[in-house]
């Protein structure tokens, strides 16, 4: 298969300092990260909040700009492109936000919002851009004749789905998806989730779904990559992954999900202590302060992400 | 079993110039002694204005509890003039919301708060209260509890803030404890800490848990009983097995349907269609009705009455028949 | 299904409506603008007759027998009709107002947005010039402006507005810094638009409200500081009729017993300020969210 999307020890630091005269700090959100994403394939990125997903998901897009390491997009190096010569890559790749009230323009008709980015990279003329922007409508379960209105007129599901047609409108190869869902009540996540399939194999669409919900990036996803505090600790296609996880903390993370059914109420260990923080992370491996099988050497030697069966990546002591 | 809090026929109405939002019409349920009720649904049908109208703390206006009762060990909430509901709010029910960030204030120690939390229910003196704010923040599992008890807010992490909002909540060893939402802020890893340090002490004080979310996967995790909410309405009542193993009600049903889940594989996921009703304009007859399957003539003109279908299972809804 | 939505336009009527003040002030200015608009066909005389009509100077107005018929409230040094003159000077007043708080805009959101957008040096350099600016009482800020460029009343009207720009400037600043960091404007970023589609479509429509209503206020001040540069004889010159040129040229006569042709031009400022403030406060509260109920 064709890798789409590549990165190539990725890493994206921001600076912080504390007080006026303080020490500048590096918070490293993501830190020499390394992955590929197939043609037509979905990558789930999961971890806790502060593990540098959406950072990842974002500077993948260029939307922030990477501290070092480097971007392929279909093979070509988009790592330091200026504005312009990124203009022909960006109609190629969007951008599905969480917060389906802060991503839309207030002032904006939802017409004009899924216009703007046919109207930037000038694709289609003046004149057919309603036309289209209706069609775009319809394929994301919005009626023709709400073109006009105003994006508090909608609820949290429509939202959505107005920032779904947007992504859509330069016909894109590549999304990214942002926790899209995570603010949805249920049963609306399940009609965006559906719609975001549906889409998908309609448009052979390339995703990278950035969520903490391990339930749906186990519906959508084809490959799975967890991430912790700005590592990728483990990755592997789904079926292998939540049948056959291996990091601890893949682990701990499956089992500490609720489950919707009283007789499988979990008995066994809880992972314990918080998240440290990404301004020191912890030396060598970076879950050794809550891992059960912390060893001498997972607080000094930071484990390599290494591959087996030729699928299963894991950066663990425990898989050498 | 004994009856801690028995909720009758409560109403809860916003008024406001766009019209009545009737957030809570017609909710009974009850809560028993040393159980744990959830309250499920989706945003906006009523389950936190249902425990803000317990604790009294509905804003008027433009909200009012219009009617019903709210017996808790043998008092009429309703009735209770300021000075009494301030006695039993904060120290024999507590509540702990679902952003630990905004219920802290930012510029006091945590310490300061419960501390005074205690100061104000028991009358203990300021040594005391603070040896005994300690033994709380070491019973939610602080590491450092005497030095935490100096740290601001934002000095702890989520987790750690709320578990100093669960430390604050159980101080004064209410007899009721109202969570609403109280891991939805949080990571899985955080959110399974504290919901069981919520059951170790529920076992521990023996406390009554009224549990609020709209995930039912933390409703199967910590419920005896549970009641569904749709549009202010509670459309299902019963016990947590049946909830799960023999829903009844169309929309239950469809929320089962509509999740991803672990456990299971599906290649498509139900969904029930349509949007979340506006409150101000509710469809006629039964709410759910224009996003229901099997919904029919009556659904539309006449709103089902919550009934008993089996023994202590009861659902509202055209569809089931009252048990003889 | 479909539920009635409240445009922005029919929720700042209704809670005008609640605001006992701000319609007030908002009456007090629908006075003023009226008068303004229709001088010609409501003042009773022509606000500067000639020849003057210098033997019926300081006639008192219709509360004395000694008043002269046409001149309600009395007439000034120059035998001219004080009521014309205030009728006509609110043209004077508010135009001036205006303008200065129009230069006071573009010159305000032009070096806001920049800096509040760019951030970095090019922020810290105009915010710099801005502070330098507010150490400066503004009247004195228009004096000295006006002694270098000149007096009269279009100089008077640059001054002021010269002296209003850093205050815009740091009222759309904070305002940009906020939308700034809003997802729709990230979204631009990921889409592709050039800076310039992003500021004028995006950032500036989103942030122009609080332009509005410090507008209003700052629109009081104006009139109230080209009063005062009226009044020290550095704005509008005669024969306008200037609030602020009326007061000065007649304060002289209250000794004498003439206090008619001072203190109405006087009360004509005062209420023209008050409504304009009052209107302004009142917006504010209507459209500041945090105090929305």
């Amino acid at each position: 298969m064709e890798k789409l999307v590549e990165v190539k020890n990725l890493k994206k630091w921001f600076w912080t300092s504390k007080g006026i005269f303080g020490k500048k700090e590096a918070v490293r959100a993501v830190d020499k990260v390394s992955f590929y994403i197939e043609k037509r394939e979905v990558l789930g990125l999961v971890g806790e909040s502060g593990c540098g997903k959406t950072t990842c998901g974002k500077t993948i897009l260029r939307v922030l700009d990477p501290t070092a390491g480097s971007i392929f997009f279909k093979g070509q190096n988009i790592t330091h492109l200026k504005r312009k010569e990124l203009l022909k890559f960006r109609k190629r790749m969007m951008i599905i936000y969480q917060d389906p009230f802060g991503s839309l323009d207030p002032r904006m008709t939802i017409g004009s919002t899924i216009a703007e980015p046919m109207e930037i990279h000038k694709i289609i003329p003046r004149k057919e851009q309603e036309e289209k922007v209706i069609e775009i409508m319809g394929k994301v379960g919005l009626l023709s004749d709400q073109i006009n209105r105003y994006p508090h007129e909608f609820s949290g599901g429509q939202r959505q789905r107005i920032g779904i047609a947007r992504a859509l409108a330069t016909n894109p190869e590549f999304i990214v998806a942002d926790e899209c869902v995570s603010a949805l009540d249920v049963s609306i996540q399940a009609q965006i989730i559906n719609l975001l399939q549906d889409l998908q194999k309609e448009f052979g669409l390339t995703l990278l779904f950035v969520a903490h919900d391990l339930s749906v990036i186990k519906h959508i996803c084809d490959r799975v990559a967890v991430m912790y505090l700005g590592k990728i600790v483990e990755s592997a296609p789904k079926k292998e992954l939540f049948d056959n996880p291996q990091h601890p903390y893949t682990k701990a993370l499956l089992s500490a999900i609720p489950i919707p059914d009283p007789k499988l109420r979990r008995k066994g260990q809880i992972l314990m202590g918080d998240v440290p923080s990404p301004v020191n992370p912890p030396s060598g491996c970076r879950f050794h302060t809550r891992c059960p099988y912390v060893k001498t050497r997972c607080k000094e030697v930071e484990p390599e992400l290494k591959c087996f069966k030729n699928i299963h990546y894991i950066a663990c002591h425990l898989f050498s | 079993m004994k009856e801690l809090l028995k909720v009758k026929n409560l109403k809860t109405y916003f008024f406001t110039h766009e019209g009545t939002v009737k957030a809570v019409d017609e909710v009974s349920f009850s809560v028993n002694q040393g159980k744990t009720l959830g309250l499920v649904g989706e945003s906006g049908c009523g389950k936190s204005v249902t425990a803000l109208s317990i604790m009294r703390l509905i804003p008027n206006p433009p909200g009012k509890i219009v009617s019903g009762e709210i017996w808790f060990e043998g008092k009429n909430l309703l009735k209770l003039n300021e000075k009494e509901i301030r006695k039993i709010r904060g120290k024999k029910i507590s509540m702990i919301f679902q952003e630990p960030m905004t219920s802290l204030d930012p510029v006091f120690t945590i310490g300061h708060e419960i501390v005074e939390a205690i100061q104000l229910h028991q009358g203990l003196n300021k040594d005391e209260a603070k040896k005994k704010a300690i033994e709380a923040l070491k019973i939610v599992g602080i590491p450092d509890a005497e030095k935490r008890i100096d740290h601001y807010p934002h000095q702890l992490s989520g987790g750690m803030r709320q578990r100093v909002m669960i430390a604050m909540a159980l101080s004064c060893n209410p007899t009721l404890l109202i969570a609403d939402e109280p891991t939805t802020a949080l990571d899985v890893t955080i959110q399974a800490q504290i919901l069981r340090l919520i059951n170790d002490l529920k076992d521990k004080f023996g406390a009554s848990v009224m549990l609020i979310t709209h995930n039912l996967g933390v409703i199967a995790e910590m419920c005896d009983y549970v009641a569904v909410m749709y549009a202010g309405h509670i459309v299902e009542y019963t016990n947590v097995d049946t909830l799960f193993y023999n829903p009844l009600h169309p929309y239950t049903r469809g929320l089962h349907k509509s999740m991803p889940r672990l456990d299971l594989e599906v290649e498509r996921l139900d969904t029930i269609k349509g949007l979340v009703p506006n409150l101000l304009d509710l469809p006629s007859g039964c709410p759910f009705h224009p996003r229901c399957d099997f919904s029919f003539k009556r659904c539309v003109e006449e709103m089902p009455e919550l009934i008993e279908v089996e023994n202590s299972h009861l659902v509202r809804c055209h569809l089931v028949k009252r048990s003889k | 299904m479909e539920r009635k939505i409240e445009t922005k336009t029919q929720e700042l009527i209704r809670r005008l409506k609640y605001n006992k003040s701000a319609l007030f002030g908002l009456v007090i200015v629908i006075i003023i603008v009226m008068c303004a608009l229709l001088a010609n066909y409501i003042a009773p005389n022509d606000p500067n007759p000639s020849p003057p009509q210098l033997a019926n100077k300081l006639k008192p107005g219709f509360w004395s027998e000694k008043g002269i018929e046409g001149a309600p409230l009395g007439t000034d040094s120059l035998g001219r009709c004080v009521l014309s003159r205030i009728i006509y000077g609110s043209r004077v007043s508010l135009s001036a107002g205006f303008v200065a708080v129009g230069i006071a805009m573009i010159l305000g959101i032009t070096f806001g947005v920049i800096a509040g957008y760019y951030g970095g040096w090019v922020d810290a350099l105009i915010m710099r010039i801005v502070d330098i600016m507010f150490a400066f009482p503004a009247l004195l800020l228009a004096i000295v402006i006006v002694a270098v460029i000149g007096q009269g009343l279009d100089k008077a009207m640059i001054a002021i507005g010269i002296v209003y720009t850093p205050q815009m400037a740091r009222i759309i600043r904070s305002s940009v810094l906020y939308i700034k960091e809003m997802e729709y404007i990230e979204i631009q970023k990921a889409m592709g638009s050039s800076d310039g589609r992003v500021i004028f479509r995006h950032v500036l429509p989103n942030s122009i409200a609080p332009v509005i209503v410090y507008g209003t206020l700052m629109l009081a001040s104006a009139i109230l500081d080209c009063a005062a540069l009226g009044f020290l004889g550095l704005g509008a010159q005669p024969p306008i009729p200037e609030w602020g040129a009326m007061l000065s040229k007649s304060y002289s006569y209250i000794i004498s017993g003439a206090w008619w042709a001072a203190t109405f031009p006087g009360i004509a400022i005062l209420f023209s300020v008050l409504g304009l403030n009052l209107l302004g406060d009142g917006l504010r509260d209507i459209l500041d969210p945090r105090l929305k109920t």
